[in-house]
Formats: C-alpha cells, structure tokens, sequence
C-alpha cells in the first residue's frame, strides 16, 4: 500500500518534471562498445553458467564476435553438466542455453542423460521454476540437436498444472504453496506454456489458451506508466527484470500460438520507449534484460516497435542545415515505408498555437533519414516542441508495426541576435539630466573610463533584436561590477517595452557596495540558448565616489587568499631561549680557589705544631698490611668519590662503594682491634 | 677603667690559654680540625656573597660538607675526652671508626648533591 502510494507520487513528480516531450535513441554503437566493458569474464570463463549464458546472449543479439576467447572453457563447463548425473535441472537448462550459442555439442550427439532428467522433470515438476526449467530444457533440445523425437506425453495435463498456479489478476504464484505471487512469474510462465504448446504431439484445447489470452490482457492491467509515455511492470526483481520476463514470456507465446496474440500497440511502444530510456546499465543482468527484451520487441508476432529520433535536436537559422528525422527500430535496423510529418511547431512563449502546420518531410534513400529542409518565414529563434506524426505505409507489411500516436520533441532554433543602441552613461539624480554618455560596442572589450559618487545614478541601456526582428528577451543579462579589492557586485538587466535597460542608483546601494570607494571594473554578460552570439564585454572603468564607512556598517566579505600564500612558506620564528645566568669571572673563581686551599695548610702548620707523629704506626708486618690497606681503602674511596663527581653515576658509585666498603670494614677492624689491644696493653702495664 | 679592662681581658685570655694547654694533644688535633672545617665554610660564604648563589645545591653541598665534617669532629672530641663519664666504657678506636663511616657516608651524599 505505502509503496505504491509512493509510486504514484514518484510518477506525480516524474508528470510535473519531465512533461511530455522527450526523445528517445535507438541502440547504438555506444551500447555495443559498452557491452565489451560490462561483461568482462574473470581469468577467462563467467562465474556461472547463467551469467555466461547472459553474457553470451546479449553480444550475439549485438552482434559482436567475442565467443572464440571464451568458448573453450565454458564449453568445458556445458560438457561436465551434460556428463554429470547430478546436475539440476537449472544448471542443465543453462548448459543447454549456452551451448545453443557456442554450439559445442550439436547434430547427432544428443546428451541422453540431459534428456531424460527434463522428461523426468517435468513429470515430477510442482514449482513453477522447475516446470520453466524442464520444458524450456526440453525445447532447446528439440532445436539443438536433430534425430530426436521429443514430445510431452500429456501436454494438456501439464498445462493445466501449470495453469493452476496462476492467479485472477494475471500474475502467477511459484509454487501452490506459496500465496505470493509475482509478475515475473507471470513471464516465466508463459514462456513455459507456449513451450509446452510447441512440444505437444497434438493441438491443446482452444479454450484453455483463451483463458490465457484473457489472463494476459488482465495483467497489462497491472502496467505502470511514467509521465514520458514509458510502460513497465515493476515487483520486488525490479523494473528491467520483470518487464524483460513478461516481453520475453509475451514473444515466446505468441511465436508458438497461431491465432495470433492482440496487444494494445501503445502500451507496446511504452514498453520499448521504457527499455530505451534505461541508457547503458552498469549491471550485467540489467544490460542482459534491457538487450533480450528489446531483441523480443524487434522480432515479435504481435506488434514490432518503431522508434522516432534525432541526431540533433538544435536548428541553426545562420546555418541553415536542415533538420534530420530517423525512424528505426529498437535494435537500429531499418524501418519499412513510411512517411513523417511534422504536425505542428509549438512556441514556448505563445501557448497554443503553431508556427509550422502538417508539414511532410522528405526522405533521403541513401541515409535512410527524413529530413527539414526549409523552414516557413515566420520562424524566428527560441525554444519549441515539435510533434511528429509517422504514417505506415499499410502496403506490403509481413509484420505488424506500431509507433506512437504522436512524438513530441524539444527542438531549440538558435540565430544571430542583434545588438544595437548600447550606451552607458551617469546621470544626475535630481534633475535627471545626463552628466556623461559613452556609445559601447559590446561585441569587443572597451575601455570606457567614467566617474561618479554616491548623488548619482549609472544607466545601461541596448536593444536586442531577433533576425525577424522581434524584441529579444534573453536569459541570462548581467551586469558585474568588480572593485579593486576582489568584491564583486551582480545587477541584473532588464527587458521591458523595446528595450533592456539597468538604471544603479548609487545612492541606495552605498551600503550594498560596503562603502568601498575606488576603482570599479564594469563587465556585462548577454547569453540564451538561442543566441548564437552570447557575450562577456569589459566595457571598461567607473572611479566611484562613496562616503565614509560609518561605524555599524557591515565589512566587505574576506575574498579568498592566494594560495600559493596560503601554502608557501612561513615566517621564520624566532625563539626565545632562557638567558644564561651570569657567571662570575674567571679570574675571581681562581682567586677563591686559592684561599680556600689556605685554611688546609693552615691546619697541616698547626698539626707540625702540635708534634703530630705517627709513632703508633704498628711495626709488625700483619698490622701494618692492615694499616696500610685501610689508609688505602679510605684514599681509593675518596678517589672515588672524585670519579663519581666528574663522570660516573650513582648506580656504578654505589656498586663500587658496598666492595669498598665490606674491604674496608674488614681491613679497619682488624687495624683498629690491634690499636685497641696495644693501647690496653699499655694501660695495664 | 678602660685599662683595667683590657688588663682584665689579657688575664682571663691567658688562663684559658694555660688551661687549654693542659689538654691532651688527641684533643687539640681535633680541635684544629674543627677549626680548619669552619674556616673553609666561612670562605665559601664570602665567596657567594660576591659572586651569587647561582648553581644554589653547589653552595650547599659545600657549606655544609664542612660544617658536617666539623659536627661529626665535635662528636668525635666528645666520645674521646677522658673526662667525659658518659662515654667511659667506649673504646677511643671504636668512636674513630664511627668518625670515618659517617664522614664517608657524609661525603658521597655531599658529592651526588655537588652537581
């Protein structure tokens, strides 16, 4: 429910936007070169059967030869299927396909094993899927290979279980089970039924295939429709599958149906316009659908499209080339005899009527074009829709043609405008009165230099005639003024009466010209698309007077920097380091460093003094080692002491430190203890 | 008056001179010890005086390495003296060898803060 509310509004949307007038382009050879990019195999083979049979299908429908880079590998792939007794019946089905356009296995050679899983098949089948698979196995078959003799036992019998699955709106369900049921399924279906037709031994019941005439003008019920006359079918697979299945389904049927099959011939043409709108899709099954469904639309029972389109849609009225017509079918091919006429020329401007009335168009034989050679006098430059009208020659057609009742088609004639009585001049405003006027050629840059302040006004005026010589109101006139300083003002010229004029009075646009004062450069722009010579003039200078910025008033915006400023290189920066402390000088360090070591002498006088000796020096050898060593052991850590303060750390320091330590401990004991003893002995003797 | 002051300082200056010769010399060499010590610090302070206390830890760290060495000197004088009752069991050796640890210890935390 929501999604087709959001349907209709979308069309809605597409109704106002689009309106009526659009042309379409038959394929070209810019499908073809695309096709080559689109279906690209990987390492040399498709991922699968199905797109291979995709791939394949498509440029064979477009005519281009690629199968000798990729036949063998994929032939290789069609063989194990046929050989493997496990293959599905999709996969047999896809085998079957590819091999109907490599031809790997053809003639005589008929895959038995193939054949009778698809009779099996189709026996067994309950899915709709299954029965498409089995019955369209089994007519490719039948076409591949000859000598072989395949008919369905009970044709009718399956046609009616296939029938049972459809549903009153026309659309078909995949299985009895499943209540969904799809318009997709619809196209597989009846590409199956008219299998199933083409298999029968005997005619199928007159009335059952009425019924599914009936059901199949039920589902063009369901058509949906774009406001540029495009048809199409849309479901969950999206709207280029299932249309492409219903055309596909829709072919298939009336090529095995002889009463024929009667399709409303505008929906028909809807359907292709719809396929031809698509352009080049970036999808590999897309393109397949868009390709497969318009090769149905080109070669069909009921009704073959035809498509009416122009090279160019712009008429040149200094040119004076004629305009071209092309009428072809969807795939590009030739159309049969037939006359176009141009029924009318709708003006944009004037609502209603025509300019050009019932006006037949020639045909050129060698490029197969209709064309427009001469146009009537009052055709003037501007934009305007054309409608065509394609007459079929009812004479000798082996095919039934249809096209639309009438195209519409945007045309633009374009000419050389010109431009006349152009003059700029500054005016007084009170009075009126005109202080200076300069003449301009706008088809070159002047140098026109004018001056003015804020008291007076700036007038541009010029006409601008059509060559029939009716005012010409284009749509772009601009009026630039460009100040010293990069800020830019945009006025707009209009037209009115016979003329187009400006009038700027300065006065009331101080504040939009941000007060800036100076030089002004004045640039005018004229363009449409029906003027061949749309311009840009520099028509020169204006030195404008303005008053002085007032306080509140805004700042001109900041215009964008240059960048190669904004990315150059920097100022260099200067840092700022910490100012060094002073240190004293030298020579007083040196000094101190001198008194200092006086107080030492000082004291190694008064020690002289005293009788300092060293009698208690022990005389035997054990002690005095020990002596020795434990004057050593204090020296070598002082010595120590002095490495740590000039170059080690503390972690070495203290490493060393504890050996020198645990040394001296055991050395100063042992001298201690032998001083302590003499000392006692001493005492108590 | 003023001369009987001086008179009075002159004597008093010389019995302490007497008294103090009557130390022993173990005594007096620490005492000139202490003595050096704190010439060498008051030096140091005259020098920042003039010139700044710039490198501060570098001051202190010699500041108070004499004046360090110079208490632990004193302590030294105190645990040696005869005199003194307290320490009367204590071998002279061993307060010495107290004096040296505690001047080596005194002296590496004195050189890591020299910087």
């Amino acid at each position: 429910m929501a999604r087709g509310l959001v349907r209709f509004l979308v069309s809605l949307l597409a109704v106002s936007i689009c309106g009526a007038a659009s042309v379409f382009q038959p394929i070209s050879d810019s499908h073809r070169s695309a096709a080559l990019d689109v279906f690209v195999p990987v390492d040399g083979s498709y991922k699968s059967l199905e797109e291979a049979n995709e791939a394949l299908k498509t440029l064979e429908i477009l005519g281009i030869d690629k199968k000798s880079d990729l036949s063998s590998v994929t032939c290789e792939n069609v063989v194990k299927v046929f050989a493997s007794p496990s293959s599905t019946l999709k996969d047999a089905f896809y085998a079957l396909s590819v091999n109907g356009i490599l031809k790997c296995k053809s003639g005589g050679d008929v895959p038995k094993d193939i054949v009778s899983k698809l009779q099996a098949g189709v026996k067994d089948a309950k899915l709709l899927l299954d029965f498409y698979y089995s019955v369209r196995g089994l007519v490719l078959v039948k076409e591949q290979f000859s000598g072989t003799d395949i008919s369905l036992g009970d044709a009718e019998a399956v046609f009616r279980s296939i029938k049972a699955l459809s549903q009153s709106d026309g659309r078909w369900r995949y299985s009895s089970n499943n209540p969904e049921s799809s318009t997709f399924a619809a196209g597989l279906a009846f590409e199956t039924l008219a299998g199933v037709i083409s298999l029968a031994p005997s005619e199928i019941d007159q009335s059952l295939i009425q019924t599914l005439k009936t059901g199949i003008l039920k589902l063009f019920d369901s058509i949906q429709k774009y406001g540029d006359g495009t048809f199409y079918f849309d479901e969950s697979e999206g709207p280029i599958s299932t249309t492409a299945s219903v055309i596909r389904g829709l072919t298939s049927f009336a090529a095995s149906e002889s009463t024929g099959l009667d399709l409303p011939g505008d929906k028909i043409v809807g359907l292709a316009k719809f396929f031809l709108g698509v352009g080049i899709p970036g999808d590999a099954k897309d393109f397949f659908n868009q390709i497969d469904a318009l090769a149905c639309l080109e070669d069909n029972r009921f009704s073959v499209p035809l498509i009416l389109s122009l090279p160019s849609t712009v008429i040149s009225l200094t040119k004076k080339e004629p305009l071209k017509v092309k009428v072809s079918t969807v795939l590009g091919s030739k159309a049969p005899a037939l006359s176009v006429k141009l029924a009318q020329a709708l003006s944009s401007g004037s609502k209603g009527s025509s300019v050009i009335n019932n006006l037949e168009l020639k045909f050129d034989a060698d490029t197969a074009t209709y064309f427009l050679d001469s146009f009537p006098k009052n055709f003037d430059v501007g934009t305007y829709t054309f409608v065509f009208e394609i007459l079929l020659d009812e004479s000798a057609n082996g095919k039934a043609y249809v096209t639309e009742a009438q195209t519409k088609v945007p045309i633009a004639a374009t000419g050389a405008i010109t431009i006349e009585n152009a003059e700029i001049a500054v005016l007084d405003s009170d009075v009126g009165s005109v202080e200076s006027q300069k003449k301009l050629d706008l088809t070159k840059d002047g140098a026109v230099s004018l001056s003015a302040n804020h008291l007076q006004k700036l007038r541009l005026s010029y006409q601008l005639t059509t060559p029939l010589g009716h005012v010409f109101k284009p749509h772009q006139a601009f009026l630039k003024l460009k100040h010293e300083s990069q800020v830019e003002h945009i006025f707009l010229v209009k037209t009115s009466g016979k003329k187009s004029e400006l009038v700027l009075d300065f006065l009331g646009l101080v504040e939009k010209l941000y007060y800036l004062s100076g030089k002004y450069e004045i640039q005018l722009t004229i363009g449409d698309t029906s003027m061949e010579n749309s311009l840009l003039s520099n028509i020169g200078h204006l030195e404008l007077d303005l008053p002085e910025r007032p306080e509140k008033a805004a700042r001109p915006p900041l215009q964008p920097t240059d960048p190669y400023s904004r990315y150059g290189p920097k100022a260099e920066i200067s840092h700022i380091f910490r100012v060094p402390e002073k240190l004293p000088a030298k020579q007083l360090s040196l000094v101190f460093l001198g008194l200092i070591v006086l107080p030492f002498i000082g004291f190694l006088i008064g020690l002289t003094r005293l009788g300092v000796n060293i009698k208690s020096f022990p005389s035997s050898v054990g002690a005095a080692t020990s002596a020795l060593l434990f004057h050593g052991g204090i020296g070598a850590v002082l010595l120590l002491y002095v490495l740590f303060w000039v170059k080690l750390d503390l972690f070495t320091t203290l490493k060393a430190l504890s050996l020198l330590g645990v040394f001296l401990l055991f050395v100063g004991h042992r001298t201690l203890s032998h001083l302590a003893a003499a000392s006692n002995k001493l005492k108590s003797a | 008056m003023v001369k009987s002051t001086s008179k009075d300082a002159q004597d008093l200056f010389r019995s302490l001179h007497s008294a103090y010769s009557a130390t022993p010399t173990n005594l007096k060499i620490i005492d000139l010890y202490v003595v050096f010590a704190v010439f060498t610090a008051l030096i140091q302070v005259l020098y920042m005086a003039l010139v700044g206390s710039f490198p501060f830890n570098s001051f202190l760290s010699g500041v108070l390495s004499c004046i360090g060495t110079a208490v632990l000197a004193v302590c030294l004088r105190i645990q040696v003296n005869k005199e003194n009752k307290e320490f009367k069991d204590l071998a002279p050796e061993r307060a010495f060898a107290d004096f040296v640890l505690c001047n080596l210890v005194l002296h590496l935390v004195i050189i890591n803060f020299l910087g």
